[in-house]
């Protein structure tokens, strides 16, 4: 039979609530995290770390170490392999210094011992003599001519000549005539904006077990958001091949683009190596602060002009972002989103991205697109309030749509912005009074998502019951949708499906887990793996009914004969064909391949109210609604809890989380204590609305729900409190001082 | 001959073009044509792009097969988090 149509369907499985397979696991202590394995005689690893922003590294002494009793293995940067490829020498030089430690924390030696307390007396017993060099952590110092150079060499083609030796690479994106746009605007705002950087605050540290032989095999179990993306990195590190190098993903105590790289795992890796040992490494919180990938922090410009009636005539962004001492590609991804929601004329961003003394930048939700959307939802919203303008229609009249030519390039499809922001206009939140020092917020957000490399298999088991294997970790609710798309293709219960997430020996390659691309492509594979089964099983029935497969239909869970010539047979279940398959061919099975494409942009308009206290400078979140297109919610209760777990953390990044780095260099607040998230009772429930316009490109319609939510909340904040202090504010987080002083200074 | 849309930093390394036309009829072909007629892009092209078909984003792809008729826009290689 036919299974290739992305045909319209009334769902039976899809849509519902069913109960996460991982529930009671999580909540009993029973899943297994990155630090929860162990192995006989394993070895406990540490990491020494620089206590300078930015210093060379003239010797290392690992003698005294290394006689220590317990101590089995020191390994410094001399132990790794030499990739060649600028990408993964740089992971190299992060994960232990080469010839200079770069910023406040950077692994310069570790140490394998056989407990944690000689360990740590290990560590302190390295002798590492350090050359202090000048150090940067503000982007726009590093900007400057004079700057500390804190890597040379490392612009590409795309700098243009005379800029500081810290710009890595610069982007130009737009369309149309901007001295003519702006000519025929009444009015033109134009704005200066720094945004801190934050980190992704996943619960569980970083942490891996390595094991390395003697005949070249390794095993590595770690908390990773992509453990083909850890084997990859880890073989081109430690000189490994990959299929000697087995790495399985533990349970994930989240990542948000923060474990889709590598910090710890060669290290690890080398050390067992060394030893002969197992070795475990697990970051303490205050590693994770210092040395993982916070997201950029960042400096813009932002220019907009508009006409009396809402219409913008012409808009410009200067974005730079600072990603550490590494050379980062975040920039661009700011500069392409940053006017996504409207429908311009004269458009034009710019990018930087710049090195400083800070640790290498990893992703988080949308990376790049918060920072540049809240600048221009933030001048937007001025000049709506400078015009007395509703912001919402001054959205909806400038709304990117069907046809829209996007300020990033391409022409766009079908996509749900205007019906996302009618939803939100008709919602009793919108018209909903305030009071005194209160003010309510509005911003749009976009993301592109995308699908990637992915491969799942999919067996019928001899009791009906079906087995998928997939291969990437399941950081927000993806065992449970993939489960459910097999049932609905299959025509089975959800209760009949368990999803696996295997190692990097036992199914082929996938992407990593980001991009928003779990639930869109491997539910696309498992679809098709499911038809493929389906077939197959259509195949088995009509050998058994004596009639050819072409006329044998898969409905409800059952083949059934269809068609004229078919005959008079009552339908065969899943169950009734997987019982005897045994005797009418073999295991039957489907699997799916596929580098996926045409996930499908995103986006989401976000409202808040606040309420500042004048005294304090503290702000209240009165109440929150996020309207999100999700093509299609499969599980709806993790689509929510995507849109407000990106809500949230978007509240943490406009009013209190940040990087603080003293004179020094030095990060100052390496601890939850001091660098503050939002917890439980900081916030109201999160009010949800799903909008479903369905993506062309998936069986379901599904669109990636993942990072949208995070880009609007930086702007919604801002401008409600800026509204609620009545003193329009230009810096995150508005943390209470901050937001103190500038409402001492209106 | 199809035309490819350059991001606005690429103008420089093409030419001073926003717009190149390209004798492809895939993506393969369409980023074999770029690097061999603007050398200067080659470092761009080897680090990864996307490539934007009638406004459907694609990360690789090599055959998907494009014509005359067909928006095509080059872009970053995505990523995400």
């Amino acid at each position: 039979m036919a299974l290739d149509g992305n045909e319209k369907r009334e769902f039976k499985v899809i849509g519902q609530r069913v109960k996460r397979p991982d529930g009671i696991d999580k909540v009993t202590g029973k899943a297994l995290f990155g630090a929860d394995l162990t192995a006989p005689g394993m070895l406990t690893g540490r990491i020494l770390r620089s206590p300078h922003a930015h210093a060379r590294i003239v010797s290392i002494d690992t003698s005294a170490a290394l006689a220590m009793p317990g101590v089995k293995a020191v390994v410094t940067s001399a132990d790794l392999a030499e990739p060649e490829d600028d990408f993964f020498r740089d992971i190299k030089d992060n994960v232990l210094a080469r010839d200079k430690a770069l910023y406040d924390g950077h692994a310069v030696a570790a140490v394998a011992a056989t407990s944690r307390s000689a360990a740590r007396a290990a560590i302190r017993a390295i002798k590492v003599e350090y050359e202090l060099l000048p150090h940067v952590t503000d982007v726009d110092e590093a900007m400057k001519a004079d700057a500390p150079v804190v890597q040379a060499n490392r612009a590409d083609e795309s700098v243009p000549a005379g800029s500081s030796p810290n710009v890595t690479s610069y982007f130009e994106f737009g369309h149309g005539d901007l001295e003519a746009g702006f000519a025929k605007a009444d009015t033109i705002l134009e704005r200066s904006f720094k945004t801190a950087a934050t980190h992704q605050g996943y619960i569980e540290p970083h942490a891996c077990l390595a094991s390395l032989g003697h005949d070249g095999r390794g095993e590595l179990w770690c908390c990773t958001q992509g453990q083909y993306n850890v084997r990859t990195i880890c073989s081109e590190i430690c000189g490994i091949e990959a299929t000697q190098l087995r790495v399985t993903a533990s349970e994930i105590g989240g990542g948000f683009g923060g474990k889709t790289t590598c910090f710890i795992e060669p290290v690890a890796l080398a050390l067992a190596r060394k030893s002969g040992k197992p070795v475990k490494i697990v970051m303490s919180r205050e590693e994770v602060f210092r040395a993982s990938g916070p997201t950029v922090s960042s400096s813009s410009d932002v220019k907009i002009g508009m006409t009396k009636d809402g219409r913008i005539t012409a808009a410009q962004a200067k974005l730079r972002y600072q990603g550490g001492a590494f050379p980062c590609g975040t920039v661009e991804f700011g500069a392409q989103a940053a006017f996504a929601a409207y429908d311009l004329d004269a458009v034009q961003t710019l990018g930087w991205n710049v090195l400083t003394n800070r640790p290498k930048e990893a992703a988080y939700r949308a990376p790049g697109a918060p920072m540049a959307i809240y600048a221009v939802e933030s001048v937007v919203d001025e000049l709506c309030q400078e015009l007395g303008l509703d912001p919402l229609d001054v959205r909806l009249k400038n709304a990117a749509r069907k046809g829209t030519l996007a300020s990033y390039g391409p022409t766009f499809n079908d996509i749900g912005l205007v019906a996302t922001l009618e939803a939100a206009k008709a919602h009793p939140h919108y018209g909903a009074p305030l009071g005194e020092n209160q003010g309510r917020g509005l911003s749009c957000g976009f993301w592109f998502n995308f699908g990637g490399n992915t491969c799942v298999s999919l067996n019928i088991n001899h009791d009906g019951t079906v087995g998928v294997v997939e291969g990437n970790p399941d950081i927000g609710g993806s065992r449970a949708s993939i489960s459910m798309m097999a049932a609905e293709e299959l025509g089975i219960g959800y209760d009949k499906v368990r999803t696996v997430i295997t190692d990097t020996n036992s199914l082929g390659f996938n992407d990593v887990t980001d991009g928003s691309r779990v639930t869109f492509a491997v539910g696309l594979a498992t679809i098709e793996a499911a038809r493929a089964a389906i077939r197959e099983m259509c195949k088995r029935a009509a050998q058994i009914w004596g009639i050819d497969a072409e006329a044998v239909v898969w409905e409800d869970g059952a083949a059934k004969p269809s068609g004229p010539n078919a005959g008079d047979h009552p339908p065969m279940t899943l169950a009734e064909i997987a019982a005897v398959m045994d005797n009418t061919g073999g295991p039957i099975a489907g699997h799916h391949e596929v580098n996926a494409d045409g996930a499908g942009v995103s986006f989401g308009v976000h409202l808040v109210d606040t309420e500042v206290d004048t005294e304090t400078g503290a702000t209240k979140i009165l109440r929150y609604t996020v309207f999100q297109d999700a093509g299609k919610a499969i599980h709806p209760d993790y689509v929510e809890g995507q849109m407000q777990g990106g809500a949230v953390q978007g509240i943490g990044w406009a009013l209190n989380e940040e990087y603080i780095y003293g004179e020094d260099g030095r990060l100052q607040n390496a601890g939850f204590l001091d660098y503050r998230v939002p917890v439980a009772s900081d916030l109201p429930e999160i009010e949800t609305v799903i909008l479903e316009i369905p993506n062309p490109g998936h069986p379901y319609g599904v669109r990636g729900v993942g990072e949208t939510s995070i880009v609007p909340p930086l702007a919604a904040l801002s401008n409600a409190v800026s509204r609620a202090a009545n003193v329009r504010m230009h810096e995150l987080p508005m943390s209470p001082p901050r937001l103190l002083k500038a409402m001492s200074e209106r | 001959m199809v035309k490819v849309k350059l991001w606005g930093s690429l103008r420089d390394l093409a030419e001073g073009q926003d717009v190149v036309d390209v004798d492809a009829s895939n993506f393969k072909q369409l980023l074999d044509q770029l690097e061999l007629r603007y050398p200067a892009l080659s470092p761009q092209i080897k680090r990864g792009v996307s490539l934007s078909l009638d406004g459907v984003i694609y990360r690789e792809a090599w055959f998907t097969p494009i014509s005359e008729d067909n928006e095509i826009v080059l872009m970053p290689y995505m990523v995400g988090g």
